[in-house]
């Protein structure tokens, strides 16, 4: 054993940042980047997109700040954010579903785990949703479900291409059954999308899992990823559970469902925008025929 | 009659043991009987007339755990069980051809009253080791893409479908994520929703979250009256949420996963009744009372275009939702 061992930094967990810390960068001059424990100036972190620039790790984003990153300036019309959770089963463990709500609004100003509206980005109008995982872990309930059906519609009676920037734990158990039906009818909306021959691009972001994933989160047309996110059907912890092995290094993270083949593209939030436009572009293109040079 | 019950005895829920003493008495009625000249045909009808309303009661008022439990009896009739019973000339198909038979999904055709059908549904083992085959009903992907390929199989004919839901959930395997499980699922999600053919789902035990709603969006929803249906495990939730997997009788109160609250919620559309002391009583039984159900659902499901089933389903899920507009 060489005297450097001694200093290695010890292993890393594998739990996703959410798991161990909150998300929100405190209002402190430095942060501490939550994969390689780098302290980083905070007004850095800001300009690399929360991005930290040591290790590449990608920062969970609240929905505004991708909305901004995204659309281009001022474009965003927001829709539906009228429509809020109700605890129509009585569900009470900890604490009543009631209160989970009011404290979470209170806490942190949004309407639920999506928000939605149209917006542009370099010109191309788009349908758009983007989830808050500060929101109950962006669990998708009826309000999340219902926003996104109606963004859809209206995407489909605008002709809008939709674009859903995913983080979400998957379905809210506390509503039940009706959380596990809002798979079933956000599938059935984007079918609709699908037959009117209008895009659907996903963007996957940490984490993407349960019922989220196993609904619209892997149905674009493309889907895109940002580097590390967790993104699974069955969380780590739940596989362990049952198969009682170790799990590979970098299970369930994006560059591994790139390679088993679930993904388009994983792609760095610097080039997020890029991106999106070159497909927008191609999927408006209304020409037939390649002009001769 | 009596044999049954005596088999029964053995398989007896902790919440059934007041007949015990009642099984005790009919068989002792029955060893005077074979003992003695004395005709005893009339007290042991009344005897077993007495367990059979006993147990009536003690069913009509299962808390849903207990139901929870019912659901999963290791005796409960199975997919193949009751597609044994109900159709006639059963052909059972294999394969996703990409991967892999998954035997956690069975799909076919077959015949109902001599009209040509599509069946899936997840396939639960009768034992220990026939269940290691079946991997507990958990599908794979290769299970999905199976019952998707077979969906569109009764597509290009124009046969309906009926699918059979009894699965603890997809499976959570190492594999399972490598293949796509969310992928297969969501995929069957966006097809189902656009069939063009009559869809009927029935969950026969456990509806297990997205795993059983991989195949269950029918134009019509059935549950048989002591199956279940949820988003997680109440074990599951009560981890998670209570933060004690013991607090599952919590949690399956808390979400409301049985028949008449998923009723009352229109998550589902009818109840298909069980006979009394629930399925593994008599399979036969129960398959013709799940015959019944899918006939008078399927009939008017017959008359509609190709539109108007992909409206109906349409409509039908895209009212699922509580929430209040302020």
């Amino acid at each position: 054993m060489s005297i450097h061992d001694w200093f290695k930094r010890k292993k890393e967990t594998q739990y996703p940042a959410y798991a161990r810390e909150r998300l929100d960068i405190p209002g402190n001059l430095w942060v501490k980047c939550y994969k390689c424990n780098e302290a980083i100036f905070a007004r850095d972190l800001e300009a690399n997109l929360k991005v930290c620039p040591k290790c590449n790790y990608h920062f969970k984003l609240s929905s505004a700040e991708r909305i901004e990153q995204i659309l281009d300036a001022k474009s965003f019309k927001v829709i539906n954010s009228h429509i809020k959770s109700t605890d129509f089963l009585n569900f009470v463990d900890s604490k009543s579903y009631t209160q989970r709500i009011e404290s979470t609004l209170l806490k942190s100003a949004l309407s639920d785990a999506i928000n939605t509206g149209t917006g542009k980005i370099e010109g191309y109008d788009v349908a758009i949703g983007a989830m808050d995982f500060s929101f109950m872990g962006g669990s998708m309930g009826s309000v999340v479900g219902e926003k996104i059906a109606r963004l859809i519609e209206l995407a489909i009676e605008k002709k809008f291409p939709v674009i859903i920037f995913s983080s979400s734990g998957g379905a809210r158990m506390q509503e039940g059954i009706m959380s596990l039906m809002q798979m079933a009818k956000t599938s059935a909306a984007l079918g609709r999308l699908r037959e009117n021959r209008l895009p659907y691009i996903s963007v996957l972001t940490d984490p993407t899992t349960g019922g989220t994933s196993a609904s619209y989160a892997m149905l674009g047309d493309i889907n895109i990823a940002e580097p590390g996110a967790l993104i699974c059907f069955a969380g780590p912890r739940v596989i362990e559970q049952t198969i009682r092995q170790k799990l590979p290094p970098g299970f369930q993270r994006s560059e591994y469902l790139l390679e088993h083949g679930m993904l388009d593209l994983v792609c760095q939030r610097d080039k997020m925008k890029e991106t999106l436009t070159k497909l927008l572009k191609w999927f408006s293109r209304q020409e037939v025929g390649i002009p001769k040079q | 009659m009596n044999k049954q019950n005596n088999n029964n005895k053995r398989t007896l829920f902790e919440f059934e043991k007041p007949l015990l003493e009642l099984y005790d008495k009919l068989d002792e009625l029955g060893a005077v009987a074979a003992s003695s000249e004395m005709n005893m045909s009339e007290e042991i009808r009344l005897m077993e007339k007495r367990i059979e309303s006993v147990r009536r009661d003690i069913f009509a008022k299962l808390s849903p755990i207990q139901i929870v439990q019912v659901a999963r009896h290791m005796q409960r009739p199975t997919t193949l069980d009751y597609v044994n019973y109900i159709f006639d000339d059963f052909v059972e198909l294999h394969g996703d051809r990409n991967f892999s038979d998954d035997p956690a999904m069975v799909a076919g055709l077959a015949e109902l009253n001599g009209r040509p059908i599509v069946i899936i549904g997840q396939q639960k083992g009768k034992n220990t080791k026939d269940n290691i085959t079946r991997n507990f009903g958990m599908a794979n992907p290769e299970g999905y893409r199976k019952a998707l390929r077979v969906m569109r199989i009764a597509e290009r004919y124009e046969r309906p479908i009926v699918s059979f839901i009894d699965t603890p959930g997809a499976y959570p395997g190492i594999g399972a994520e490598e293949r796509g499980q969310a992928e297969a699922i969501a995929k069957n999600l966006r097809e189902m929703s656009e069939l063009t053919v009559p869809f009927v789902s029935i969950v026969t035990g456990e509806g297990g979250s997205g795993g059983a709603l991989g195949i269950g969006m029918g134009n019509r929803v059935l549950m048989l009256e002591f199956s279940i249906y949820s988003v997680i495990s109440p074990e599951g939730c009560a981890s998670i949420l209570f933060r004690d997997a013991k607090r599952a009788n919590d949690a399956a109160i808390a979400m409301k996963i049985t028949a008449p609250d998923l009723l009352k919620l229109e998550v589902i559309d009818e109840i298909i009744r069980e006979p009394a002391g629930g399925a593994h009583n008599s399979a036969e039984k129960a398959a013709s009372f799940i015959k019944f159900a899918i006939i008078k659902n399927l009939e008017p499901l017959l008359l509609l275009s190709h539109r108007e089933l992909i409206a109906d389903r349409y409509n039908k899920f895209r009212k699922m939702g509580i929430f209040k507009e302020e």
